[in-house]
């Protein structure tokens, strides 16, 4: 799986942040997403998905 | 009036407390999206699906701007053309000054920085349980700890005297109920605009440490800007929550098993969390978005110009998104899909304050009374069904 993110779409509602916590996390300034691991173990996949699913400006892109 | 004579009204009446009206989900079986007949003569739509809601409220081409819209039901000013948006009320933008001014806020709103804010929050809900003990049984909860909790914590987070409390929280009381008079909403905004407009000019001549202080401290806001975010933040952070913390407690109240199992399994007290918004919509009225062009939605055409009232109490009971959607089930898996905070671009600057404060708020309250109960009879507590967000004006409880 990889992970990217568009921080010219997000609008820092920190739902991904919330949802998949060691895989995305907030700049502490803007608030907008910060991707840690962009190749995310296993055990993360699900949450991952539901993260991309949720994010309400579809900031997030996720390849299987 | 040229009123189609086949577009109906928003429904606006209850089965009970916490159901949406039936008429809803006639609709989103029959018709998501279907005519409404707005009380100024015009005519636009209803969209009653989930899917049918998120996809409005992600597309670009459906606008926010104030100046576009249409008031769904009968209210003092639903018959006076808008006007644009004063300056600083993002809520009502669209990008790119929407974006401008949301990216000054967005870093104080975090899910790290509002979980650093827990053992703050969990004070003022400390102190708010002991008001409500002191009163002794028959202590309107509302008044001791709905309102109070969010009020305290938004006041501080902005920089907002709490001494001030009763001016706002009259003030934003008119401005929410469908019942006020345009005197009553004119003054209540000006009354608001003027103690904030004080506020934000000492801020400017002295910042200090809070958002108000900061985004003096940016220098990219004029005075006007910075008044009305203040009013923006001070208004949807402590009303809305406020009613979730009544409601929310009424709702466990009326359903005991849920509520032995809140207190049982401290674990689910997220998912719980989410499931109280999701099975509570409080901002019934729906959110509203004006079509920028003609545009196919689901097969429908929406011309430019017509106003789309999303219900979220309808598509948050869509059995095509939620199993038993009637049913409050606070272990609910994957609930946060809901569409209580919105989506797209606008969604909830404030969700993650929200739903740190309504976990701690309701975890303690059932935590310290083991036997909280109503003090006055189910149907005989006041519901909010004439007002922009849903809730209960007061609730009598003993314990
Ligand atoms: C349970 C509590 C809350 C609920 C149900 C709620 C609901 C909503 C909804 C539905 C929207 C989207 C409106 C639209 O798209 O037109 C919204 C936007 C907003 N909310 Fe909340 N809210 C809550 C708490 C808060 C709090 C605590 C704050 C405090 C800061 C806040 C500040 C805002 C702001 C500033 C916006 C505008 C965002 C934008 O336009 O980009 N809300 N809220």
């Amino acid at each position: 799986m990889n992970v990217e993110a568009d921080r010219e779409r997000c609008c820092g509602s920190g739902m991904c942040a919330l949802t998949a916590p060691d895989v995305f996390d907030q700049d502490a300034e803007t608030g907008y997403v910060l991707v840690l691991l962009p190749e995310p173990p296993r055990e993360w996949h699900d949450d991952v998905r539901s993260a991309a699913g949720v994010c309400p400006s579809g900031a997030i892109t996720v390849r299987e | 009036m040229t009123q189609a004579p086949s577009a109906p009204r928003l429904p606006l009446e209850r089965p009970n407390p916490f159901d949406p009206p039936v008429r809803l989900a006639e609709l989103r079986e029959n018709e998501p999206i279907s005519r409404l007949a707005f009380p100024d003569g015009h005519v636009g739509w209803l969209v009653t699906g989930y899917q049918e809601a998120r996809d409005v409220l992600r597309d670009p081409r459906f606008s926010s701007r104030q100046e576009l819209r249409h008031f769904p039901l009968d209210h003092a000013l639903a018959n006076e053309p808008m006007e644009p948006a004063r300056p600083g009320m993002f809520i009502r933008m669209d990008a790119p000054e929407h974006g401008r001014l949301r990216r000054l806020l967005t870093g104080q709103f975090t899910v790290k920085r509002m979980k650093a804010l827990e053992p703050r929050i969990q004070g003022f809900v400390d102190r708010a349980l002991d008001e409500l003990e002191a009163d002794g049984p028959g202590a309107d909860l509302v008044a001791r700890f709905a309102l109070p909790v969010p009020s305290l914590v938004i006041c501080e987070l902005l920089g907002v005297p709490y001494e001030d409390r009763a001016r706002f929280q009259q003030n934003s009381r008119t401005i929410m109920s469908l019942d006020s008079s345009r005197e009553d909403i004119m003054g209540a905004f000006e009354s608001m605009g003027q103690f904030l407009h004080d506020l934000v000019m000492s801020k400017i001549a002295e910042p200090t440490d809070d958002i108000l202080g900061g985004l003096a401290a940016t220098g990219e806001l004029t005075a006007e800007e910075m008044t009305n975010i203040a009013f923006l933040l001070l208004v949807a952070g402590h009303e809305t929550t406020a009613n979730m913390l009544g409601l929310g407690t009424f709702a466990l109240l009326r359903h005991p098993g849920e509520l032995a199992r809140f207190r049982a399994e401290p674990e689910i007290a997220e998912a719980a969390v989410e499931e109280l918004l999701r099975y509570l919509s409080i901002i019934h009225v729906g959110m509203t978005r004006t079509a920028l062009e003609d545009l196919d939605l689901h097969g429908t055409l929406v011309k430019a110009g017509e106003c789309v009232i999303l219900s979220v109490s309808a598509g948050n009971r869509d059995p095509e998104r939620f199993e038993n959607p009637d049913e409050l089930d606070l272990a609910r898996p994957h609930g946060t899909g809901h569409l209580s905070f919105g989506h797209g671009v606008h969604q909830c600057l404030g969700q993650q304050l929200a739903r740190v404060e309504m976990r701690i708020g309701l975890t303690t309250l059932v935590e310290r009374f083991p036997n909280l109960r109503l003090a006055v009879a189910p149907e005989d507590v006041p519901t909010k069904t004439n007002a922009i967000i849903y809730g209960v004006h007061s609730l009598k409880v003993a314990w």
